[in-house]
């Protein structure tokens, strides 16, 4: 069992990770994800509250949490001039190993990773997103039991994100426990366990991937018109199907709303736009993604500069 | 101990990179070689050392001004290891707090060892001669050594505090560029005009120069003896210098070193 106390520096943020789960930590920029991982990794300290990491007190005995985490973070942060074996041999030799240890370790994990390729070449020849899984491996050389991912796919490509959630996945089937930090939905919903979702420093919502799709609603319906005009006839269609706060841009043209059953709202709302002679510049179903989240949580879009 | 390991990792690392990095060697090899070369043949037949060569009077000050740069090299390393989220890395694992900043210190004084072997090669094909003993040659270039690293413990603080490698070359240049050259690098300092003169005399890049120019035995025959204290106490006064550098830089870089990358 972990527990990650109090941290007041985010005012009152509140974390538990069973050991061997995987907590994600959903939110837009800014909303304080990253702070809460430098406190828990050691590299800030936190104004007031507490912390315990891997049953060690990341305050009073920093050291000892370092030698129990590793840490992945949103820049790969491995060295692109040397080689992957390179890289993970020093990490290791950083944890305490010895040199031989550690560059068997690594070999083990570029293996594992299908890095092999990578394993006598600098970096800097090879793509973001296996400079990621090195990234990830780093992380793992010493076998941590707790594993911190800050937004550890931001800015991949899906092929690249996948094959990181693979590795990820992987690890937490060995028995790793992972507090994962995102701003995709999608994400914490194909990693986590539970998800915590913060805005401003506070967990504005908790639950399983399931229980915050439930409140969000299963699928959502995008129409595009033209003109403020047909985007307020729109709305009023859309009013009908719609089973939360809807999303309208008036100016754009676009309006956006939750809804129980996609294909029978969309013929609704089809025909009611026909019937009126809207015009429709696009109209789709999609997947929730985090302003849904927070248009539902909150009432208001994710803050301005949260939005990609 | 773990301290040692781990800056010797940390070091490790860093010459690694000099066989990968371009901008490295021609910093490490071919800068000094080309000025060696640049001021032996271009300067060289101009200015007139009384009762000597110029060419043996300026191999010491190319010495001195190649390992004070040499020492920008702890601070662009370290701030482009800041950049790229090389010392968040570090600072998340269990290793001395220390160690980033030795080791980085460490691999910059065999950085400078290397330029200075490169640039003695360069200095005995243009006819640059040790004429003193082996053991005073010995002291010169260990002094040559301590020195840049004492002043690299400086540029890792410079380093630690600005938001790109960049920057610290566009910082340090402007300082570094008349540090080195209101001296007695280039031309003896007696012939510097009053003020220049006075701070050339207590600059300790000259003091540098002028012990390891003694030491090598080519400081030209008709020199006057120097008037002022530092240059009379050479060698003392640049090891006063190196030391007090590192008992007040070392800390501060360390302590730096733990609060950096935390916003």
């Amino acid at each position: 069992m972990k527990r990650y106390g109090e941290v007041t520096a985010l005012d009152g943020l509140d974390l538990d990770v069973p050991g061997g789960t995987v907590l994600g930590l959903l939110g837009p920029n800014g909303a304080g994800k990253t702070t809460a991982v430098s406190i828990l990794t050691t590299l800030t300290r936190p104004d007031a509250g507490t912390a315990m990491v891997a049953g060690v007190d990341v305050l009073a005995d920093p050291r000892g949490v370092r030698a129990r985490i590793g840490l992945s973070g949103q820049y790969a942060a491995v060295d692109e001039h040397l080689t992957a074996t390179e890289n993970l041999e020093m990490i290791g030799c950083l944890y305490g190993m010895s040199r031989r240890d550690a560059r068997r370790r690594g070999l083990e994990l570029l293996d594992q990773f299908r890095l092999m390729e990578a394993a006598d070449r600098p970096l800097k020849t090879f793509s973001g997103g296996m400079r990621r899984r090195i990234d990830l491996a780093g992380a793992l050389v010493a076998d941590p039991p707790v594993l911190f991912l800050d937004e550890p796919t931001t800015g991949l490509d899906p092929r690249s994100r996948g094959e990181l959630w693979e590795a990820i996945r992987d690890r937490v089937q060995r028995g790793t426990t992972v507090l994962l930090t995102t701003q995709y939905l999608e994400e914490a919903d194909q990693l986590a366990d539970e998800i915590v979702v913060i805005d401003h420093g506070h967990a504005i919502a908790k639950g399983t991937s399931e229980e915050l799709k439930r409140r969000v609603g299963g699928e959502h319906l995008d129409v595009h018109v033209n003109g403020a005009d047909d985007a307020r006839r729109t709305e009023s269609i859309m009013n009908k199907v719609a089973t939360g706060p809807m999303r309208v841009h008036h100016d754009e043209g676009e309006v956006s709303a939750p809804v129980a059953n996609g294909v029978e709202a969309l013929s609704i709302v089809l025909r009611e736009l026909e019937e009126q002679r809207i015009a429709i510049v696009d109209i789709g179903l999609r997947r929730p993604t985090l302003d849904d989240v927070f248009m539902e949580l909150t009432g208001h879009e994710a803050s301005a500069e949260a939005s990609q | 101990m773990s301290m040692l390991r781990d800056a010797a990792t940390i070091a490790r690392r860093n010459m690694i990179r000099i066989r990968r990095v371009p901008d490295v060697m021609v910093f490490v090899v071919v800068q000094p070689l080309m000025f060696v070369l640049l001021f032996a043949y271009v300067f060289g037949g101009s200015i007139d050392i009384p009762g000597g060569s110029y060419r043996e009077f300026l191999i010491a000050g190319i010495f001195a001004q190649t390992v004070v740069f040499g020492a920008t090299f702890t601070g662009s390393g370290l701030a482009e290891d800041m950049q790229k989220g090389l010392i968040n890395r570090f600072r998340s694992l269990p290793m001395s707090r220390s160690a980033v900043v030795a080791g980085r210190t460490v691999s910059d004084v065999v950085y400078n060892a290397l330029s200075i072997i490169v640039m003695s090669l360069a200095g005995l094909a243009v006819g640059w001669r040790i004429r003193g003993s082996i053991l005073d040659a010995v002291v010169a270039y260990a002094l040559l050594l301590f020195f840049s690293y004492a002043f690299s413990w400086v540029m890792a603080c410079v380093g630690l505090l600005v938001p790109t490698p960049e920057v610290v070359n566009n910082a340090t240049f402007v300082i570094l560029f008349p540090m080195t050259f209101i001296a007695n690098t280039f031309v003896p300092s007696e012939s510097l005009p009053g003020a220049l003169k006075t701070i050339a005399e207590w600059n300790p890049v000259s003091t540098l120069t002028h012990a390891v120019r003694v030491r090598f035995g080519n400081l030209p025959a008709q020199t006057p003896e120097p008037t002022a204290w530092p240059l009379q106490n050479a060698m003392l006064y640049s090891l006063i210098w190196a030391v007090v550098l590192i008992m007040v830089f070392a800390p501060i870089a360390t302590r730096l070193y733990q609060r950096a990358g935390s916003r």
